[in-house]
């Protein structure tokens, strides 16, 4: 049988023996005991500690540098700069000199005995107070603005984008690979064709910190809003938020010779992170060994190599190859080890008296720091009819965004997701019967939306609990609840799993990934030992190397798709050499054969079978060595999901604390592998929320230009007591399991913030513009009483 | 006061008369989050700057001697290392994790005569003559307590960076608490955070390991 016809698809639900089911996580044990090694753990002999100096000012020119007196210092073993005189830092708290000695207390006293000189220039910080009266932008366009101009369902957007592009021109180079997204996204051939021959332009260099981007236009929302009979205008938003990672980013390098590196380090990325070192130190890839047990928490922003990283590499070169292990301290990495860029918004939105959304309109900004904040979509999951929008990216000197959990996704749910709730309060409709009302708008995922809402409904007793806004108790202490829907791709990444079947019956799998605490151990043993009809302790699993076979970085909820399609790969390729080798045996043909309940038997005829240790043991002194790879034949993953939060909340309106009483997460992710962890990162999701929505911000000083609150008491999580109930419900069977896997890390982070402010929203009367929903502004919001806060 | 966490003690005084968190404390920086805050008792700034007075050591390193887990551990260190990076650098127990490194997290949470601290606000040189439990000498013989064969069956933990901490605090409760509310346990384990959002599972582990603990 080719390959390509062989039958790699999941087993169906009655043979399945472990997917689904609900199994502790594999590693679990090890982490309990605390005996589970994280890179800040390592400790190689002759180890040295790294530290930097960081400039104050978060705009500034670095004039001169003097090692002298931390040279003379004993203990000191190497300095490096990171970034010498002349060099312009961006954002405070930026690595300028490393410093690495025998112990912490020295490095830190070597620290403090460099002295630079700097030139401070002007900063900008200030994201919240809306762009506005900004010029029309003539300059050339990026691919984004293209984007941004096209509407499929108007022909006429496609003449406008082309006549922009001849007369604007473009400010980057159109490659093959471009040319290839773009007709994959479905992008006109008259605007590819427009493209190829367009001007490219330099773009103007400006001292504005606002780039406006073209602005979208659907349909004739003018005409539009003319026809709606009730229009709901507010302000909503969200600042910028940290990632605040357990474990620090860091690592420990270490030149073994003149010319390879051992690099432990904190990274979601284990497979492509040694062509990092390439770019930053000529090294090899193939020369630099990249090795990680288990990472203490990433959510997006371990996938880099950071210039500390570089920096520890390149003191361990100056120490004679001796390893330095450079871990941020708490304060660095919260200033500039990855954050959420902001997203505020005006929006105007009208629909008829039944409900029937009709247009929408919003004028949004936001910053990412000094790149760009990546501009979240609004309207988000429901496609209103007609639609303006328009958006500034606010260029500001602090420390760079990178993916948060579900990138953009929470920010547009936030401002898309109030609105709706306000509108609905307006036409004085139940907001999940307004959702229902308009679910069409919502595309393919309307009637999962559908079924989701009403078991969230039911799992919340939303009929018996809710009331409209304003009319919740006559005491100081108001209840409400809130609603909200979100979506995800999550197509598993590409992944190679090399796996052996040894003549002793043993089986190992070795895969270039790392297991973020989502559970990859667990659900590649799941799937292996399911597919293989043998128990997971009878499998030795290896990741987290980038000697084995590579897998895509731990992003986007990409994994679990992309690892379990190439065990099931693997698994089901060594199983049809092992068929082949003892089908002779059992007077059976290899196609005839399964394997399950650690046995080799031949289909519906379950006597005529081999214990799965003889079935090995014919192999003789040749393991089966196979490659699973995805993508690859059949059709064993899927992309796009749907999921539905609802929010109970009390709101004590004398204090203005927010109190929740009760979250409900229903989720789809096609097949589940895993149930167990799988609902962990529901619950997960929802927790770190409620966080950013009731506490979280990344607090900068206009003065100073510093982060005001970069410790773990002024930047505050939520703890074991803030969270209230929490109810996960995963949607599984028919219409779910038949996708296969879909990621799950990032679907249930997004409605947290929505439904959350909707449900305060609902209690008190009145909207809490901004998050986080802090005590001071739920009384300000009540004090103004209506939604008209000036921004 | 009975669901409050035992989790400071009052009564011991730091041999070099200033703890990292009392000179936080003293400096007043140390305004923690109004809702989440385990109540820590406090030692006076009075009494405090008494013991300031006597038993100066330092700067330079000094000979230490710290019983962990029942046995005598020796180092030279600085008086300003802290328990927490003297049991992870010198001794290579690295159960105890440094994360905010100034006592509001929890993940550096041991046990000093059987009550837990944040070992990061701890000098090493203040823990000499006490006895020091790290998380790594909780499971004997390879088998797990029962409070972490409970963690692992209600998976509360995911990325378990601050799950050794977690441990700790929940058995320093679980010592004082055998028969806990679940109010008590949102009070009794406030002192320390997950990031990855396993608060269900550590309820759920909690109420499972004093069941457990009652039907032995």
């Amino acid at each position: 049988m080719a390959d390509n016809e062989r039958d790699y698809s999941w087993p169906a639900p009655e043979k399945r023996s472990l997917i689904g089911k609900r199994l502790n996580r594999v590693d679990g044990p090890l982490k309990a005991a605390g005996k589970a090694k994280y890179t800040y753990d390592v400790h190689p002999p002759g180890m040295l500690f790294g530290k930097g100096v960081r400039s104050p000012y978060a705009h500034a020119k670095v004039a001169s540098i003097d090692t002298s007196a931390a040279e003379k210092m004993p203990g000191v073993k190497a300095i490096h700069i990171i970034q010498g005189p002349g060099s312009e830092i961006q954002w405070a708290g930026d690595y300028v000199v490393e410093v690495a000695a025998v112990d912490e207390p020295t490095a830190r006293d070597a620290v403090r005995a460099i002295k630079v000189e700097y030139q401070p220039l002007p900063h900008f910080l200030d994201d919240f107070t809306e762009p506005k009266n900004l010029p029309e932008d003539n300059g050339p366009l990026s691919p984004r603005d293209i984007f941004n101009m096209l509407d499929d369902d108007d022909p006429e957007s496609t003449k406008r984008a082309v006549s922009a592009i001849q007369q604007r021109g473009i400010k980057f180079q159109v490659t093959p690979q471009l040319v290839e997204r773009m007709k994959s996204n479905e992008v006109p051939e008259e605007v590819i064709k427009a493209l190829q021959s367009a001007p490219m332009k330099e773009e103007q260099k400006t001292d504005s910190p606002y780039q406006k981007e073209a602005e979208t236009v659907k349909g004739d929302p003018d005409a539009a809003f003319k026809q709606a009979e009730v229009i709901s205008e507010g302000v909503y938003g969200c600042p910028v938020i940290t990632h605040c990672c357990m474990e620090s980013h860091g690592s420990i390098a270490e030149w073994t010779d003149d010319n390879h590196l051992m690099v432990h380090i904190s990274t979601q990325n284990i497979s492509a992170s040694a062509p990092q070192y390439f770019q930053a130190l000529s090294i090899p890839a193939g020369n630099v060994h990249i090795h990680q047990d288990h990472i203490g928490g990433g959510f997006g922003s371990k996938f880099g190599v950071d210039r500390w990283d570089i920096a520890a590499a390149n003191a361990s070169k100056k120490a004679g190859g001796k390893p330095v292990r450079h871990m941020l301290e708490r304060d660095a990495e919260l200033e500039m080890a990855g954050s959420r860029p902001s997203f505020y918004g005006r929006v105007k939105v009208g629909a008829k008296k039944d409900g029937t959304l009709v247009a929408w309109e919003s004028h949004t900004w936001g910053t990412g720091g000094p790149g760009s904040a990546g501009a979240p979509q609004v309207p988000y999951v429901v496609n209103v009819p007609a639609i303006r929008r328009q958006y500034v990216n606010v260029r500001t000197h602090t420390g760079p965004a990178r993916a948060w959990r579900a990138p953009s996704h929470p920010q547009a749910c936030l401002i898309t997701m109030g609105a709706l709730e306000d509108l609905a309060a307006k036409l004085q409709m139940d907001p999940v019967d307004f959702l229902l009302k308009n679910i069409e708008l919502t595309g393919t995922r309307a009637n999962v939306y559908s079924e989701e809402l009403k078991i969230a409904s039911e799992l919340m007793g939303w009929k018996q609990k809710w009331r409209p806004r304003g009319q919740n108790g006559s005491g100081p202490v108001k209840r409400g609840l809130g609603v909200s829907i979100h979506t995800w791709g999550g197509r598993g990444h590409s992944s190679d799993c090399a796996l052996t079947l040894h003549p002793d019956s043993s089986v190992d799998i070795k895969m270039g990934t790392q297991d973020l605490g989502t559970g990859t151990r667990t659900a590649i043993l799941m799937v292996a030992a399911d597919s293989l009809g043998i128990p997971m302790e009878q499998i030795q699993l290896n990741i987290g190397d980038n000697q084995y076979p590579p897998s895509g970085p731990s992003g986007g909820s990409t994994t679990i798709g992309g690892v379990s399609a190439s065990t099931r790969r693997a698994s089901v390729d060594a199983l049809h050499a092992l068929f082949e080798k003892i089908a002779p045996a059992l007077g059976a043909q290899p196609g005839d054969l399964e394997a399950a309940n650690g046995k080799i038997q031949v289909k519906g005829n379950p006597a005529k079978s081999m214990s799965w240790k003889n079935a090995c043991a014919r192999l003789g002194a040749q393991p089966i060595q196979v490659v699973g790879k995805n993508p690859g034949p059949g059709n064993l993953i899927d992309s796009g999901v749907g999921g539905a939060m609802m929010a109970d909340v009390s709101v004590d309106t004398e204090t203005g604390i927010v109190k929740m009483n009760k979250m409900v997460c229903v989720q789809d992710c096609g097949l589940v592998i895993s149930m167990k962890t799988a609902e962990s990162q529901c619950y997960g999701a929802m927790i770190m929320g409620i966080a950013s929505t009731l506490y979280e911000e990344k607090i900068m000083d206009p003065q100073t230009g510093r982060m005001v609150n970069p410790t773990m008491d002024f930047y505050r999580l939520a703890g074991i007591g803030d969270v209230g109930d929490l109810v996960v419900h995963m949607m599984t069977g028919k219409g779910y399991d038949e996708r296969g896997p879909i990621g799950l890390g990032e679907p249930p982070t997004v409605s947290p913030m929505a439904s959350i402010s909707n449900a305060v929203a609902n209690a008190i009367g009145v909207r809490v513009p901004f998050m986080p929903i802090t005590p001071d502004r739920v009384l300000a919001a009540l004090n103004q009483g209506a939604n008209h806060a000036a921004v | 006061m009975d669901d409050l966490p035992e989790k400071k003690d009052p009564k011991r005084k730091p041999k070099s008369g200033m703890s990292r968190r009392n000179f936080l404390k003293i400096s007043g920086v140390s305004a923690v989050a109004p809702f989440a805050a385990p109540l820590i008792a406090a030692t006076s700034v009075l009494e405090v700057e008494a013991q300031a007075a006597t038993g100066m050591q330092g700067p330079g390193k000094v000979p230490v001697t710290l019983n962990v887990n029942g046995k005598n551990l020796n180092a030279q260190l600085e008086p300003r290392v802290t328990l927490l990076d003297a049991l992870r650098d010198q001794f290579e127990l690295t159960g105890a994790k440094r994360v905010c490194d100034r006592g509001t997290c929890g993940a550096c949470t041991v046990h000093l005569d059987g009550k837990a601290v944040y070992s990061c606000s701890v000098l090493a040189i203040d823990a000499q003559g006490h006895q020091i439990t790290t998380i790594e000498s909780l499971s004997q013989d390879g088998k797990l307590h029962p409070l972490q064969q409970a963690f692992v069956d209600n998976d509360a933990q995911q990325c378990g960076f601050c799950t050794p901490g977690f441990v700790m605090a929940c058995k320093a409760f679980l010592d004082h608490h055998p028969n806990p509310t679940m109010e008590q346990i949102k009070h009794g384990v406030s002192g320390n955070f997950c990031r990855c959002g396993t608060y269900a599972g550590i309820r759920a582990a909690l109420m499972q390991a004093a069941k457990t603990a009652k039907g032995a």
